[in-house]
């Protein structure tokens, strides 16, 4: 097409309109497919969120959780090296002596601050004990106060590592400030 | 006087009907455009407006959408500038929706409708002069968004009041022009008498009665730049230069809540207009193929009697799907296309639209000279 021809704007109206009209008819005869049930998929990309969710891969960093020994006590020895490496500052350890020689310390406190948390997962690389993970899979803990944000170690040793799905397999706990 | 209130009573049928048809499309189209720009773009659209009902949250494909919005615009500050004129600033808003209401009183939706031995023209007003009537009420619509860029003591809201009267005139005389050539196929500025001529068969010593004289077949160009500068005074995109939300907010930067709303009511209610102008003096208006008074009548010699009522119904319905499939039309352009820049919408109207109508006129009055006048 000459730039003379694409100047003139109808042509190239219409070869747009077209697109767009393709488009709409394509969708709109998915969507009722849909609607009668001879199609699995709508017209549409859009995942409605809430109701439906993108598979979470393997790898994502979700809520923090800290794992348990077989006797159920936390696996932290509270070395502080996820305390020393986080880039936010938003763990804070309070050691402990633990009732087994073997084993030195025992966190008494282990809070991390989910407001500052930024999810670089450093803290799952910084430690020896392989004591805490981020693979428990859930996303959604927002809360109406800073406080709210703050997870205790009570809260993090309840919690469960995801289904081979990819979802949550323990309840969000709810911070103490929050009314369920 | 019982007479004249059945008189009364009965010419309350067309009024209620454009007044029902006009409000209702205005408010649905904030859905059609949500969901058509949606399915267009491979989305879904909004949806999640709902109503609880015994605990079932009901959505209705995201009808209530626009409930939800009248809610919102209702509930929200109702701010007035300081340095605002006051008068000016809150009549504004509602300049423009009337005209948009009122444009669509000449525009006939059907036949005469005889019923109880009166004859009833299906138009709100039956008008002589029914086009420049529209025309007039397109032109007075533009008065609501200079109060309102003026009065708004914004320069932005002014200088989006300027490009509206600037966008306006450069489409009005388009539009003015473009429709002469109808005028003159047809004879008449009465819209009925327009939408009758358009029943007659298209150049009988040619085709016979096979094809109707609809605007758009005796006037093709005319068809394009009417639509194009009927869009331009919309002030829709790709002619949304009194607003350009990205470069000026426009005439509207002042206002809020259901005042705001109406602006954006005026604007669908002018793409109404439109389409049903359109419809009417390009698409046939409420002509049903080969349906005439009697019934069907094929060019072959079938033929299929219909009472009155049937006919006068599939007439209706035929105006309003022809108004839909126009209004469907022009969201279509509206989520085409990006916005023409201020110089080019007004070298688009002046050295465009303008120069083509007035050929498209004389091109007319050889061809009606050449084949004969109706």
């Amino acid at each position: 097409m000459t730039p003379n021809l694409r100047r003139f704007y109808l042509l190239e109206v219409f070869s747009g309109l077209g697109l767009t009209a393709a488009h709409f008819f394509r969708n709109m005869a998915r969507h009722v497919a849909y609607a009668v049930g001879a199609s699995r998929t709508g017209g549409a990309v859009t995942i409605q969120y809430p109701e439906e969710r993108r598979p979470y891969s393997p790898r994502l960093r979700s809520l923090h959780r800290l794992v348990r020994r077989e006797d159920g006590s936390p696996r932290c020895v509270a070395c502080m090296m996820c305390e020393t490496v986080c880039p936010a500052h938003c763990i804070y350890i309070v050691a402990d002596e633990h009732p087994n020689p073997d084993i030195e310390k025992v966190p008494s406190r282990f809070d991390i601050d989910l407001g500052k948390c930024v999810f670089c997962g450093y803290c799952v690389e910084a430690c020896p004990e392989d004591a805490i993970r981020m693979d428990t899979g859930i996303l959604e803990f927002s809360s109406y106060s800073r406080g709210g944000m703050i997870y205790s170690k009570e809260m993090l040793l309840s919690l469960e590592a995801a289904g081979a799905d990819g979802r949550p397999r323990s309840p969000i706990p709810v911070p103490a400030d929050r009314k369920a | 006087m019982s007479g004249l209130a059945l008189d009364l009573l009965l010419q309350a049928i067309p009024v209620g009907f454009v007044m029902f048809l006009v409000l209702n499309f205005g408010g649905l189209l904030t859905w059609v455009e949500r969901k058509q720009s949606a399915i267009m773009q491979d989305r879904i659209g909004a949806n999640r407006a709902s109503i609880s009902v015994l605990g079932l949250r009901i959505r209705v494909l995201g009808l209530l959408h626009p409930l939800a919005d009248a809610v919102k615009m209702l509930t929200k500050e109702d701010f007035t500038p300081a340095r605002a004129d006051v008068l000016l600033f809150k009549l504004a808003p509602f300049v423009s929706v009337f005209f948009g209401l009122a444009a669509f009183a000449s525009i006939p939706f059907g036949d005469t409708l005889q019923i109880m031995g009166r004859e009833i023209q299906l138009q709100a007003v039956t008008l002589n002069v029914g086009i420049l009537y529209v025309l007039a009420m397109i032109s007075l619509g533009v008065y609501g968004l200079m109060m309102a860029g003026w009065a708004s003591a914004n320069n932005y809201a002014l200088l989006g009041g300027q490009r509206a009267a600037a966008l306006m005139i450069s489409a009005e005389v388009a539009i003015g022009a473009s429709i002469m050539g109808v005028v003159m196929v047809y004879g008449s500025l009465n819209m009925q008498d327009i939408a009758r001529g358009q029943g007659q068969p298209l150049l009988p010593q040619f085709f016979g009665a096979w094809i109707p004289a609809w605007g758009v077949l005796t006037q093709p160009a005319a068809f394009i730049l009417f639509l194009t500068a009927g869009i331009a005074s919309t002030k829709r995109i790709p002619f949304d230069t009194p607003e350009g939300e990205s470069e000026i907010i426009g005439y509207f930067v002042e206002y809020s809540g259901m005042k705001f709303g109406m602006f954006a009511m005026a604007d669908f209610l002018e793409t109404v207009v439109i389409a049903g102008m359109t419809t009417s003096l390009f698409l046939g208006g409420w002509q049903v193929p080969y349906l005439g008074a009697e019934g069907f009548r094929l060019p072959w010699g079938w033929a299929w009697s219909l009472p009155h009522l049937v006919v006068v119904v599939l007439q209706v319905v035929a105006f309003v799907v022809k108004v839909c499939g126009m209004i469907f039309f022009m969201m279509l352009i509206r989520w085409t296309l990006p916005r023409f820049r201020y110089d080019q919408a007004m070298r688009l109207g002046w050295l465009g639209l303008f120069p083509l109508s007035v050929a498209s006129i004389v091109l007319t009055g050889f061809l009606l000279l050449l084949w004969g006048a109706r």
